[in-house]
Protein backbone atom coordinates (compact mmCIF):
# COMPACT_ATOMS: atom_id res chain seq x y z
CA UNK A 1 0.00 0.00 0.00
CA UNK A 2 2.67 2.58 0.74
CA UNK A 3 3.66 5.15 -1.93
CA UNK A 4 6.98 6.24 -0.27
CA UNK A 5 6.87 4.11 3.12
CA UNK A 6 5.46 6.96 4.46
CA UNK A 7 1.88 4.51 5.06
CA UNK A 8 -0.27 6.64 2.41
CA UNK A 9 -1.27 5.33 -0.96
CA UNK A 10 -1.55 8.28 -2.36
CA UNK A 11 0.05 11.18 0.07
CA UNK A 12 -3.29 13.45 -1.09
CA UNK A 13 -4.21 16.29 1.33
CA UNK A 14 -7.88 14.45 1.95
CA UNK A 15 -6.22 10.96 2.81
CA UNK A 16 -3.79 12.79 5.28
CA UNK A 17 -6.54 14.42 6.91
CA UNK A 18 -8.69 11.18 7.18
CA UNK A 19 -6.11 9.00 7.97
CA UNK A 20 -5.29 11.10 10.94
CA UNK A 21 -8.56 10.87 12.35
CA UNK A 22 -9.82 14.30 11.56
CA UNK A 23 -13.38 14.83 10.07
CA UNK A 24 -12.67 15.68 6.30
CA UNK A 25 -14.71 18.35 4.85
CA UNK A 26 -14.38 18.81 0.90
CA UNK A 27 -16.35 20.85 -1.52
CA UNK A 28 -17.44 20.68 -5.22
CA UNK A 29 -16.82 23.03 -8.58
CA UNK A 30 -18.55 22.79 -11.58
CA UNK A 31 -16.45 24.22 -14.57
CA UNK A 32 -17.45 26.38 -16.80
CA UNK A 33 -19.58 26.27 -20.45
CA UNK A 34 -16.74 28.08 -22.00
CA UNK A 35 -12.95 29.04 -22.07
CA UNK A 36 -13.20 31.23 -18.91
CA UNK A 37 -10.07 30.28 -16.75
CA UNK A 38 -10.66 33.18 -14.07
CA UNK A 39 -14.33 31.66 -13.63
CA UNK A 40 -12.86 28.50 -12.14
CA UNK A 41 -10.15 30.82 -10.36
CA UNK A 42 -12.72 33.28 -9.35
CA UNK A 43 -14.97 30.06 -7.65
CA UNK A 44 -12.10 28.28 -6.35
CA UNK A 45 -10.99 31.67 -4.01
CA UNK A 46 -14.24 31.16 -2.55
CA UNK A 47 -13.04 27.40 -1.18
CA UNK A 48 -9.47 27.99 -0.34
CA UNK A 49 -8.95 27.74 3.08
CA UNK A 50 -12.84 25.83 3.93
CA UNK A 51 -12.07 22.64 2.14
CA UNK A 52 -9.95 19.55 2.25
CA UNK A 53 -10.04 18.97 -1.45
CA UNK A 54 -12.49 20.17 -4.23
CA UNK A 55 -14.40 17.97 -6.50
CA UNK A 56 -14.13 18.78 -10.04
CA UNK A 57 -16.90 17.82 -11.99
CA UNK A 58 -17.11 15.40 -15.41
CA UNK A 59 -19.60 16.96 -17.79
CA UNK A 60 -22.00 16.73 -15.08
CA UNK A 61 -25.78 16.28 -16.06
CA UNK A 62 -24.43 15.48 -19.44
CA UNK A 63 -23.31 19.13 -20.70
CA UNK A 64 -20.26 19.14 -22.41
CA UNK A 65 -17.80 21.65 -19.79
CA UNK A 66 -14.51 22.41 -19.63
CA UNK A 67 -12.86 19.12 -18.77
CA UNK A 68 -12.46 18.05 -15.58
CA UNK A 69 -8.48 17.67 -15.46
CA UNK A 70 -7.92 21.06 -17.49
CA UNK A 71 -9.85 22.50 -14.37
CA UNK A 72 -8.20 20.62 -11.91
CA UNK A 73 -5.18 22.05 -13.16
CA UNK A 74 -6.59 25.51 -12.93
CA UNK A 75 -7.63 25.33 -9.16
CA UNK A 76 -4.33 22.95 -8.56
CA UNK A 77 -2.33 26.48 -9.45
CA UNK A 78 -4.70 28.22 -7.67
CA UNK A 79 -3.01 25.92 -3.97
CA UNK A 80 -6.37 24.04 -3.90
CA UNK A 81 -6.52 20.22 -4.07
CA UNK A 82 -8.72 18.71 -6.81
CA UNK A 83 -10.77 15.61 -6.09
CA UNK A 84 -10.32 14.45 -10.02
CA UNK A 85 -14.18 13.30 -10.83
CA UNK A 86 -13.83 10.97 -14.18
CA UNK A 87 -17.12 9.42 -15.89
CA UNK A 88 -17.65 5.94 -18.04
CA UNK A 89 -19.89 7.53 -20.14
CA UNK A 90 -17.77 9.90 -22.31
CA UNK A 91 -14.01 7.61 -22.86
CA UNK A 92 -12.93 4.42 -22.78
CA UNK A 93 -10.73 1.85 -20.88
CA UNK A 94 -8.09 4.01 -22.99
CA UNK A 95 -8.41 7.51 -22.91
CA UNK A 96 -9.33 6.82 -19.38
CA UNK A 97 -6.43 5.34 -17.89
CA UNK A 98 -4.29 8.42 -20.70
CA UNK A 99 -6.13 10.98 -18.68
CA UNK A 100 -5.20 9.10 -15.13
CA UNK A 101 -1.04 9.33 -16.20
CA UNK A 102 -1.31 12.86 -17.57
CA UNK A 103 -3.18 13.90 -14.45
CA UNK A 104 -1.26 12.38 -12.01
CA UNK A 105 1.82 13.38 -13.84
CA UNK A 106 0.28 17.01 -12.84
CA UNK A 107 -0.14 16.56 -9.25
CA UNK A 108 -3.63 15.38 -9.25
CA UNK A 109 -3.65 13.04 -6.43
CA UNK A 110 -7.22 12.20 -5.81
CA UNK A 111 -9.77 11.09 -8.34
CA UNK A 112 -13.92 10.13 -8.09
CA UNK A 113 -15.10 7.05 -10.21
CA UNK A 114 -18.59 7.69 -11.33
CA UNK A 115 -20.55 6.21 -14.08
CA UNK A 116 -21.94 9.35 -15.33
CA UNK A 117 -25.43 10.88 -15.79
CA UNK A 118 -26.92 9.09 -19.27
CA UNK A 119 -26.69 11.68 -22.18
CA UNK A 120 -30.54 11.31 -22.63
CA UNK A 121 -30.24 14.06 -19.83
CA UNK A 122 -27.54 16.76 -21.20
CA UNK A 123 -27.44 18.97 -24.27
CA UNK A 124 -26.03 16.28 -26.53
CA UNK A 125 -29.29 13.84 -26.45
CA UNK A 126 -27.96 11.62 -29.57
CA UNK A 127 -24.69 10.85 -28.39
CA UNK A 128 -23.29 7.56 -27.95
CA UNK A 129 -22.34 6.38 -23.95
CA UNK A 130 -19.46 4.66 -24.36
CA UNK A 131 -19.51 2.87 -20.52
CA UNK A 132 -16.59 0.65 -21.80
CA UNK A 133 -16.20 -0.07 -18.14
CA UNK A 134 -18.81 0.87 -15.40
CA UNK A 135 -17.65 3.12 -12.09
CA UNK A 136 -16.78 -0.45 -10.34
CA UNK A 137 -14.56 -1.54 -12.53
CA UNK A 138 -13.19 1.53 -13.09
CA UNK A 139 -12.25 2.06 -9.60
CA UNK A 140 -10.48 -1.76 -10.09
CA UNK A 141 -8.76 -0.45 -13.14
CA UNK A 142 -7.27 2.32 -11.24
CA UNK A 143 -6.49 0.42 -7.92
CA UNK A 144 -4.40 -1.98 -9.94
CA UNK A 145 -2.59 1.03 -11.97
CA UNK A 146 -1.43 2.25 -8.67
CA UNK A 147 -0.73 -1.19 -6.20
CA UNK A 148 0.05 -3.52 -9.13
CA UNK A 149 1.60 -0.88 -11.44
CA UNK A 150 -0.14 -2.99 -14.35
CA UNK A 151 -2.29 -1.24 -16.83
CA UNK A 152 -6.35 -2.83 -17.10
CA UNK A 153 -4.60 -5.17 -20.64
CA UNK A 154 -2.06 -6.25 -18.64
CA UNK A 155 1.16 -4.15 -19.47
CA UNK A 156 3.20 -3.12 -16.82
CA UNK A 157 3.79 0.61 -16.10
CA UNK A 158 6.23 2.50 -15.34
CA UNK A 159 5.90 5.18 -12.21
CA UNK A 160 2.40 4.08 -11.59
CA UNK A 161 -0.09 6.79 -10.69
CA UNK A 162 -0.51 7.02 -7.02
CA UNK A 163 -4.08 8.25 -6.70
CA UNK A 164 -6.54 8.39 -3.57
CA UNK A 165 -9.27 6.54 -4.95
CA UNK A 166 -13.12 7.18 -4.47
CA UNK A 167 -16.66 6.73 -5.73
CA UNK A 168 -20.37 7.59 -5.22
CA UNK A 169 -22.48 5.85 -2.96
CA UNK A 170 -26.24 6.63 -3.27
CA UNK A 171 -28.15 5.00 -0.10
CA UNK A 172 -31.34 5.85 -1.06
CA UNK A 173 -32.18 4.36 -4.68
CA UNK A 174 -33.84 1.10 -4.74
CA UNK A 175 -33.21 -1.81 -4.17
CA UNK A 176 -32.84 -0.14 -0.39
CA UNK A 177 -31.51 -3.36 1.00
CA UNK A 178 -29.15 -3.40 -1.90
CA UNK A 179 -27.17 -0.29 -1.61
CA UNK A 180 -25.13 -1.12 1.44
CA UNK A 181 -24.13 -4.80 -0.58
CA UNK A 182 -23.17 -2.28 -3.36
CA UNK A 183 -21.38 -0.71 -0.92
CA UNK A 184 -19.53 -3.89 0.02
CA UNK A 185 -18.81 -4.04 -3.94
CA UNK A 186 -16.81 -0.64 -4.57
CA UNK A 187 -14.83 -1.71 -1.43
CA UNK A 188 -14.08 -5.05 -3.31
CA UNK A 189 -13.12 -3.53 -6.29
CA UNK A 190 -10.50 -1.10 -4.49
CA UNK A 191 -12.35 1.93 -3.26
CA UNK A 192 -10.46 4.35 -0.62
CA UNK A 193 -13.38 6.77 0.41
CA UNK A 194 -17.15 7.30 -0.45
CA UNK A 195 -19.20 10.39 -1.20
CA UNK A 196 -22.85 9.67 -0.33
CA UNK A 197 -25.57 11.50 -2.55
CA UNK A 198 -26.97 14.22 -1.00
CA UNK A 199 -28.76 13.35 1.96
CA UNK A 200 -32.47 14.57 3.01
CA UNK A 201 -34.09 11.80 4.60
CA UNK A 202 -31.56 11.63 7.39
CA UNK A 203 -33.15 8.22 8.75
CA UNK A 204 -32.61 6.12 5.87
CA UNK A 205 -29.21 7.19 5.81
CA UNK A 206 -28.68 6.48 9.77
CA UNK A 207 -30.03 2.72 8.28
CA UNK A 208 -27.89 2.83 5.80
CA UNK A 209 -24.86 3.58 8.28
CA UNK A 210 -25.89 0.70 10.78
CA UNK A 211 -26.09 -1.74 8.15
CA UNK A 212 -22.25 -0.30 6.89
CA UNK A 213 -20.88 -0.40 10.53
CA UNK A 214 -22.58 -4.14 11.37
CA UNK A 215 -20.51 -5.69 8.32
CA UNK A 216 -17.23 -3.78 9.58
CA UNK A 217 -17.34 -1.82 5.97
CA UNK A 218 -16.60 1.37 7.82
CA UNK A 219 -13.81 0.31 9.04
CA UNK A 220 -11.88 -0.32 5.56
CA UNK A 221 -13.79 2.91 3.71
CA UNK A 222 -13.95 6.48 4.41
CA UNK A 223 -17.54 8.10 4.15
CA UNK A 224 -17.98 11.77 3.22
CA UNK A 225 -21.62 12.17 3.72
CA UNK A 226 -23.33 14.55 0.99
CA UNK A 227 -24.55 17.57 1.78
CA UNK A 228 -25.99 20.43 -0.47
CA UNK A 229 -27.71 23.05 1.47
CA UNK A 230 -31.55 24.13 0.31
CA UNK A 231 -31.92 27.70 -1.68
CA UNK A 232 -34.88 27.94 -1.80
CA UNK A 233 -38.89 25.99 -1.63
CA UNK A 234 -38.74 25.24 -5.88
CA UNK A 235 -34.90 24.26 -5.91
CA UNK A 236 -36.11 21.20 -2.96
CA UNK A 237 -39.58 20.43 -4.96
CA UNK A 238 -37.49 19.84 -8.09
CA UNK A 239 -35.24 17.74 -6.09
CA UNK A 240 -37.80 15.72 -4.53
CA UNK A 241 -39.57 15.27 -8.32
CA UNK A 242 -37.11 15.48 -10.94
CA UNK A 243 -33.62 14.48 -10.45
CA UNK A 244 -33.71 10.50 -10.08
CA UNK A 245 -32.35 8.85 -7.29
CA UNK A 246 -33.14 11.80 -4.47
CA UNK A 247 -35.23 11.25 -1.88
CA UNK A 248 -36.55 14.78 -0.38
CA UNK A 249 -39.11 14.33 2.84
CA UNK A 250 -42.24 16.80 2.72
CA UNK A 251 -40.54 17.56 6.56
CA UNK A 252 -37.82 19.22 4.78
CA UNK A 253 -40.09 21.11 2.38
CA UNK A 254 -42.56 22.07 5.27
CA UNK A 255 -40.07 23.30 6.77
CA UNK A 256 -38.77 25.45 4.55
CA UNK A 257 -42.05 26.79 3.61
CA UNK A 258 -42.71 27.91 7.24
CA UNK A 259 -39.33 29.95 7.08
CA UNK A 260 -40.24 33.88 7.35
CA UNK A 261 -39.84 35.40 3.45
CA UNK A 262 -36.48 36.41 2.55
CA UNK A 263 -35.10 33.67 5.04
CA UNK A 264 -35.42 30.47 3.20
CA UNK A 265 -31.79 30.25 1.96
CA UNK A 266 -30.70 30.88 5.66
CA UNK A 267 -32.94 27.96 6.60
CA UNK A 268 -31.58 25.77 4.50
CA UNK A 269 -28.24 26.61 5.40
CA UNK A 270 -29.17 26.05 8.81
CA UNK A 271 -30.78 22.83 8.23
CA UNK A 272 -27.21 22.00 6.27
CA UNK A 273 -25.50 22.80 9.81
CA UNK A 274 -27.74 21.05 11.74
CA UNK A 275 -26.77 17.45 9.53
CA UNK A 276 -22.86 18.66 9.77
CA UNK A 277 -23.10 18.01 13.33
CA UNK A 278 -24.99 15.20 13.12
CA UNK A 279 -22.58 13.79 11.14
CA UNK A 280 -19.14 14.90 13.42
CA UNK A 281 -20.68 12.30 16.10
CA UNK A 282 -22.36 9.38 14.07
CA UNK A 283 -20.15 6.71 13.93
CA UNK A 284 -18.87 5.16 10.40
CA UNK A 285 -19.05 8.82 9.15
CA UNK A 286 -15.86 10.40 8.31
CA UNK A 287 -16.30 13.60 6.73
CA UNK A 288 -19.00 15.94 4.79
CA UNK A 289 -18.62 16.56 1.17
CA UNK A 290 -20.18 19.60 0.42
CA UNK A 291 -22.27 20.09 -2.65
CA UNK A 292 -23.22 23.84 -2.75
CA UNK A 293 -23.95 23.98 -6.47
CA UNK A 294 -23.61 27.48 -8.19
CA UNK A 295 -23.27 28.45 -4.49
CA UNK A 296 -19.55 28.65 -4.14
CA UNK A 297 -19.45 31.89 -2.73
CA UNK A 298 -21.70 30.49 0.08
CA UNK A 299 -19.17 27.97 1.16
CA UNK A 300 -17.07 30.20 3.83
CA UNK A 301 -20.02 30.75 5.54
CA UNK A 302 -21.18 27.49 5.71
CA UNK A 303 -18.15 25.99 6.87
CA UNK A 304 -18.27 28.11 9.31
CA UNK A 305 -21.48 27.93 10.86
CA UNK A 306 -21.03 24.32 10.64
CA UNK A 307 -17.62 25.01 12.77
CA UNK A 308 -15.17 23.06 10.67
CA UNK A 309 -13.26 26.11 10.47
CA UNK A 310 -10.43 26.27 10.57
CA UNK A 311 -9.03 23.21 8.08
CA UNK A 312 -6.60 21.07 10.00
CA UNK A 313 -3.43 20.96 8.52
CA UNK A 314 -1.56 17.23 8.11
CA UNK A 315 2.15 17.01 7.28
CA UNK B 1 -35.77 -12.43 -34.16
CA UNK B 2 -34.82 -9.37 -35.87
CA UNK B 3 -36.91 -6.39 -35.78
CA UNK B 4 -37.10 -3.49 -37.94
CA UNK B 5 -39.20 -0.70 -38.59
CA UNK B 6 -40.56 1.06 -42.11
CA UNK B 7 -37.84 4.24 -42.95
CA UNK B 8 -40.32 7.67 -43.58
CA UNK B 9 -41.78 7.60 -47.02
CA UNK B 10 -40.13 10.59 -48.14
CA UNK B 11 -36.57 9.40 -46.97
CA UNK B 12 -37.37 5.98 -49.34
CA UNK B 13 -38.66 8.13 -52.67
CA UNK B 14 -35.97 10.38 -52.51
CA UNK B 15 -32.74 7.55 -52.55
CA UNK B 16 -35.02 6.19 -55.47
CA UNK B 17 -36.29 9.78 -57.10
CA UNK B 18 -33.66 9.00 -60.06
CA UNK B 19 -34.58 5.27 -61.15
CA UNK B 20 -37.23 4.11 -63.22
CA UNK B 21 -37.78 0.88 -62.93
CA UNK B 22 -37.85 -0.41 -59.33
CA UNK B 23 -37.57 -3.99 -58.01
CA UNK B 24 -38.99 -3.93 -54.11
CA UNK B 25 -37.85 -7.55 -52.92
CA UNK B 26 -39.50 -8.55 -49.37
CA UNK B 27 -38.44 -10.87 -46.86
CA UNK B 28 -40.62 -13.33 -45.43
CA UNK B 29 -39.48 -14.68 -42.42
CA UNK B 30 -38.00 -12.17 -39.39
CA UNK B 31 -39.38 -8.45 -40.82
CA UNK B 32 -42.31 -10.13 -42.28
CA UNK B 33 -43.16 -11.39 -38.69
CA UNK B 34 -42.62 -7.58 -37.35
CA UNK B 35 -45.00 -6.48 -40.33
CA UNK B 36 -42.12 -4.26 -41.57
CA UNK B 37 -40.94 -5.77 -45.01
CA UNK B 38 -42.91 -9.44 -45.69
CA UNK B 39 -45.18 -9.66 -48.89
CA UNK B 40 -47.97 -6.80 -47.84
CA UNK B 41 -45.36 -4.59 -46.70
CA UNK B 42 -43.97 -4.30 -49.94
CA UNK B 43 -47.18 -4.40 -51.94
CA UNK B 44 -47.57 -0.94 -49.71
CA UNK B 45 -44.81 0.31 -50.21
CA UNK B 46 -45.46 -0.05 -53.96
CA UNK B 47 -48.41 1.92 -54.16
CA UNK B 48 -47.61 4.92 -51.97
CA UNK B 49 -44.26 4.96 -54.38
CA UNK B 50 -46.25 4.47 -57.78
CA UNK B 51 -49.19 7.14 -56.56
CA UNK B 52 -46.57 9.40 -55.19
CA UNK B 53 -44.22 9.57 -58.45
CA UNK B 54 -47.93 10.31 -60.44
CA UNK B 55 -48.20 12.72 -58.87
CA UNK B 56 -44.31 14.21 -59.17
CA UNK B 57 -44.72 14.10 -62.88
CA UNK B 58 -42.27 11.31 -62.62
CA UNK B 59 -43.46 8.01 -63.45
CA UNK B 60 -41.69 4.78 -62.24
CA UNK B 61 -42.33 0.82 -63.24
CA UNK B 62 -42.81 -1.08 -60.28
CA UNK B 63 -42.36 -4.79 -59.36
CA UNK B 64 -42.53 -6.77 -56.21
CA UNK B 65 -41.02 -10.01 -55.28
CA UNK B 66 -40.89 -11.62 -51.48
CA UNK B 67 -38.66 -14.33 -51.17
CA UNK B 68 -38.74 -16.05 -47.51
CA UNK B 69 -35.01 -15.02 -46.56
CA UNK B 70 -32.94 -12.50 -47.97
CA UNK B 71 -29.85 -13.84 -45.37
CA UNK B 72 -29.70 -16.47 -47.46
CA UNK B 73 -28.05 -17.90 -50.89
CA UNK B 74 -30.59 -20.49 -51.56
CA UNK B 75 -33.36 -17.96 -51.42
CA UNK B 76 -31.32 -15.10 -53.44
CA UNK B 77 -30.67 -17.47 -56.36
CA UNK B 78 -34.83 -17.21 -56.68
CA UNK B 79 -33.86 -13.23 -58.01
CA UNK B 80 -31.17 -14.71 -60.78
CA UNK B 81 -32.34 -13.36 -64.03
CA UNK B 82 -35.05 -11.05 -62.69
CA UNK B 83 -32.22 -8.40 -62.52
CA UNK B 84 -32.06 -7.25 -65.72
CA UNK B 85 -35.72 -5.82 -66.38
CA UNK B 86 -34.65 -3.32 -63.60
CA UNK B 87 -32.21 -0.61 -62.53
CA UNK B 88 -32.45 -0.93 -59.25
CA UNK B 89 -33.40 -2.53 -56.10
CA UNK B 90 -35.09 -1.26 -52.67
CA UNK B 91 -34.58 -3.86 -50.17
CA UNK B 92 -37.29 -4.50 -47.55
CA UNK B 93 -35.24 -7.17 -45.12
CA UNK B 94 -32.87 -6.48 -42.23
CA UNK B 95 -29.11 -4.65 -42.70
CA UNK B 96 -27.72 -8.84 -43.01
CA UNK B 97 -30.38 -8.85 -46.15
CA UNK B 98 -30.16 -5.85 -47.65
CA UNK B 99 -26.27 -6.73 -47.51
CA UNK B 100 -26.60 -9.79 -49.05
CA UNK B 101 -28.68 -9.01 -51.90
CA UNK B 102 -26.33 -6.42 -53.05
CA UNK B 103 -23.31 -8.50 -53.02
CA UNK B 104 -25.29 -11.20 -54.97
CA UNK B 105 -26.15 -8.51 -57.80
CA UNK B 106 -22.96 -6.00 -57.72
CA UNK B 107 -23.65 -3.96 -60.67
CA UNK B 108 -27.08 -3.04 -59.45
CA UNK B 109 -27.86 -0.10 -56.73
CA UNK B 110 -29.80 -1.45 -53.43
CA UNK B 111 -31.50 0.77 -51.23
CA UNK B 112 -32.99 -0.21 -47.82
CA UNK B 113 -36.37 0.87 -47.13
CA UNK B 114 -36.72 -0.48 -43.44
CA UNK B 115 -34.04 0.59 -40.36
CA UNK B 116 -33.07 -2.31 -38.49
CA UNK B 117 -33.51 -1.90 -34.66
CA UNK B 118 -31.98 -5.63 -33.30
CA UNK B 119 -33.22 -8.63 -31.55
CA UNK B 120 -36.36 -8.62 -30.23
CA UNK B 121 -39.39 -10.42 -28.68
CA UNK B 122 -42.77 -9.76 -29.49
CA UNK B 123 -44.74 -9.12 -26.98
CA UNK B 124 -48.32 -8.35 -28.81
CA UNK B 125 -48.95 -7.55 -32.12
CA UNK B 126 -46.82 -5.25 -33.83
CA UNK B 127 -45.23 -4.39 -30.19
CA UNK B 128 -41.59 -5.61 -30.05
CA UNK B 129 -39.10 -5.54 -27.25
CA UNK B 130 -35.04 -5.51 -27.60
CA UNK B 131 -33.84 -8.21 -25.81
CA UNK B 132 -30.30 -9.19 -26.92
CA UNK B 133 -27.64 -6.95 -28.39
CA UNK B 134 -25.47 -10.25 -29.56
CA UNK B 135 -22.59 -9.13 -27.41
CA UNK B 136 -21.11 -12.75 -27.76
CA UNK B 137 -20.44 -13.30 -24.03
CA UNK B 138 -24.30 -14.13 -22.47
CA UNK B 139 -24.41 -13.27 -18.42
CA UNK B 140 -27.74 -14.43 -18.29
CA UNK B 141 -26.82 -17.30 -16.04
CA UNK B 142 -25.93 -14.89 -12.98
CA UNK B 143 -28.07 -12.08 -13.64
CA UNK B 144 -31.72 -14.02 -13.07
CA UNK B 145 -32.26 -13.97 -17.52
CA UNK B 146 -32.25 -10.22 -17.63
CA UNK B 147 -29.46 -8.76 -19.49
CA UNK B 148 -28.28 -5.93 -18.45
CA UNK B 149 -26.09 -5.17 -21.64
CA UNK B 150 -29.14 -4.50 -23.44
CA UNK B 151 -31.89 -3.33 -20.69
CA UNK B 152 -29.55 -1.20 -18.61
CA UNK B 153 -29.01 2.29 -20.64
CA UNK B 154 -25.62 2.22 -19.50
CA UNK B 155 -25.23 -1.90 -20.30
CA UNK B 156 -23.65 -1.81 -17.00
CA UNK B 157 -22.17 -4.93 -15.48
CA UNK B 158 -22.37 -3.74 -11.68
CA UNK B 159 -25.24 -2.01 -11.48
CA UNK B 160 -27.38 -0.70 -10.43
CA UNK B 161 -26.53 2.92 -10.58
CA UNK B 162 -27.58 5.46 -8.50
CA UNK B 163 -29.85 6.95 -10.89
CA UNK B 164 -32.50 4.18 -10.34
CA UNK B 165 -36.07 5.59 -9.44
CA UNK B 166 -38.71 3.47 -7.68
CA UNK B 167 -37.98 0.15 -10.37
CA UNK B 168 -37.26 2.56 -12.65
CA UNK B 169 -34.43 3.55 -15.15
CA UNK B 170 -33.27 7.16 -14.67
CA UNK B 171 -33.80 7.42 -18.26
CA UNK B 172 -37.64 7.38 -19.27
CA UNK B 173 -40.39 6.41 -16.17
CA UNK B 174 -41.34 4.28 -19.13
CA UNK B 175 -38.21 2.09 -18.19
CA UNK B 176 -37.84 -0.37 -16.17
CA UNK B 177 -34.19 -0.55 -14.13
CA UNK B 178 -32.78 -3.57 -15.36
CA UNK B 179 -30.70 -3.98 -12.37
CA UNK B 180 -33.56 -3.55 -10.08
CA UNK B 181 -35.55 -6.53 -11.33
CA UNK B 182 -32.04 -8.80 -11.47
CA UNK B 183 -32.14 -7.96 -7.78
CA UNK B 184 -35.92 -8.77 -7.33
CA UNK B 185 -35.52 -11.74 -9.79
CA UNK B 186 -32.33 -13.23 -7.85
CA UNK B 187 -33.93 -12.66 -4.58
CA UNK B 188 -37.08 -14.10 -4.91
CA UNK B 189 -34.83 -17.04 -5.95
CA UNK B 190 -32.12 -17.26 -3.59
CA UNK B 191 -29.68 -16.43 -5.32
CA UNK B 192 -28.40 -13.23 -4.81
CA UNK B 193 -24.77 -14.61 -4.17
CA UNK B 194 -24.19 -14.36 -7.74
CA UNK B 195 -23.96 -10.59 -7.97
CA UNK B 196 -22.10 -9.82 -4.87
CA UNK B 197 -18.95 -10.54 -6.85
CA UNK B 198 -17.67 -7.79 -8.52
CA UNK B 199 -17.32 -8.35 -12.17
CA UNK B 200 -14.21 -7.07 -13.69
CA UNK B 201 -14.22 -5.05 -17.10
CA UNK B 202 -15.36 -7.02 -20.33
CA UNK B 203 -13.91 -8.57 -22.63
CA UNK B 204 -16.03 -6.92 -25.90
CA UNK B 205 -16.24 -9.23 -28.78
CA UNK B 206 -18.16 -7.39 -31.00
CA UNK B 207 -15.26 -4.41 -32.31
CA UNK B 208 -14.66 -6.65 -34.88
CA UNK B 209 -16.87 -8.21 -37.87
CA UNK B 210 -18.06 -11.61 -36.48
CA UNK B 211 -17.68 -15.02 -38.62
CA UNK B 212 -18.83 -18.00 -37.26
CA UNK B 213 -18.23 -21.42 -37.79
CA UNK B 214 -19.74 -24.11 -36.31
CA UNK B 215 -17.86 -27.22 -34.51
CA UNK B 216 -17.30 -29.94 -37.59
CA UNK B 217 -17.75 -27.32 -40.34
CA UNK B 218 -15.39 -25.33 -42.19
CA UNK B 219 -14.98 -22.31 -44.40
CA UNK B 220 -15.84 -23.55 -48.16
CA UNK B 221 -13.24 -23.18 -50.53
CA UNK B 222 -13.13 -19.97 -52.65
CA UNK B 223 -15.03 -20.59 -55.82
Amino acid sequence: MSTEGNGYRSGSNLEKILKAGHFAFTGELGPPRGTDADEVREKARFLKGNVDAVNITDNQTAMVRMSSWAASLLILQEGLEPNYQMVCRDRNRLAMQADILGAYAHGIKNMLCLSGDHCKFGDHPQARGVFDVDSMQLINMVKNMRDEARFQGGAEIAHPPKIFIGAAANPFADPFEWRVHRLAKKISAGVDFIQTQCIYNMDKFRAWVKQANDMGLTEKVYILAGVTPMKSVGMAKYMKNKVPGMDVPDEVIKRLQGAEKGKVAAEGIKMACEQIEEFKEMKGVHGVHLMAIEWEHKVAEIAEQAKVLPRPQVD
Amino acid sequence: MIVAKRKPFEEIKAMIKDHKKILTVGCGTCVAVCLAGGEKEVDVLNAELEMARKLDNNPVELGAFTIERQCDIEYLEKLDGMMEDYDAVVSMACGVGVQFLAERFPEKPVYPAVDTSGLAANRAVGWYEERCRSCESCMLGWTGGICPMTMCAKSLQNGPCGGTNRGKCEISQEQDCAWFQIYERLAAQGRLDSIHEFKPACEWKDQVPRTLIQPGYKKPEAD
